[in-house]
């Protein structure tokens, strides 16, 4: 399935793109990290497991075991820092 | 305007204005509430020459909205707005205002404490600042996410 995917902020630096398409067989949003991560350094780096990356499916705020469709937008981010 | 509403937008806004509009034609009100938050020229130490804020289209109206829909749930409230600031501002700058109408005070000022401790830990925005040693991404205050838990919601530590 296709997954539209969208990056924030430290994330989209270091990845250097704001977004992209995937093609997946993940079942749910940590596992597609976990796959991202494989992608290049610069994912590895962005996406790691140390880091606080928070994440969201369909622009709203989702938990790693949240389960994915084809066509869903997910959006990877560092905690927000607005106000 | 109806009575929730928010606005992400790079121009200034007028706190006058806005608060003329939150209650007009509303003889119910009898409390305004609001909070500005401004761009600071210090920040842990560096000064800060100038802010970057970027958002996610989109996500953050809507996080918004569900905040604003909660404020109006839990409270006892006649309007509520959030105007937040995208792009790029100088210390002094505008960068949030909150701002809430009740019958009476009390719920108004909660009202208005809560929706701006949710937007800080829940609201898709962030902050790059320019130091004298450069650019840097601002890092989330544990501090925020405890203000937020005052309100019954308990926001998790690591997301995923």
């Amino acid at each position: 399935m296709k997954i539209h995917l969208r990056y924030f902020a430290s994330v989209r630096e270091v990845i250097g793109k704001g977004q992209e398409s995937v093609q997946t067989q993940a079942t749910h949003v940590g596992e597609l990290r976990k796959e991202l991560m494989a992608i290049s350094p610069q994912h590895a780096e962005a996406l790691a497991r140390h880091k606080a990356v928070r994440a969201a499916l369909n622009q709203v705020a989702c938990a790693e075991d949240a389960p994915l469709s084809d066509g869903d937008e997910v959006a990877f981010f560092p905690p927000v820092t607005g106000g | 305007m109806s009575a929730l509403s928010v606005s992400i937008q790079a121009e200034d806004f007028d706190i006058g204005q806005e608060h003329q509009a939150l209650r007009a034609q509303d003889e119910r009100v009898g409390a305004v509430c609001s909070f500005l938050g401004t761009v600071r020229s210090q920040s842990d130490g560096q000064s800060v020459s100038a802010m970057a804020l970027e958002h996610y289209p989109g996500m953050t109206e809507k996080s918004i909205m569900a905040m604003l829909n909660q404020a109006q749930d839990k409270f006892d409230i006649y309007a509520a707005r959030v105007i937040h600031r995208i792009g790029d501002l100088m210390p002094g700058d505008q960068i949030v205002w909150v701002g809430v109408t009740s019958a009476h005070r009390g719920q108004s000022f909660q009202a208005c404490e809560f929706l701006i401790d949710y937007l800080k830990t829940q609201a898709p925005f962030w902050k790059k600042e320019q130091t004298p040693s450069g650019a840097r991404w601002v890092d989330a205050r544990v501090s925020d996410d405890d203000a937020l838990s005052r309100w019954g919601i308990q926001v998790p530590r690591q997301a995923i």
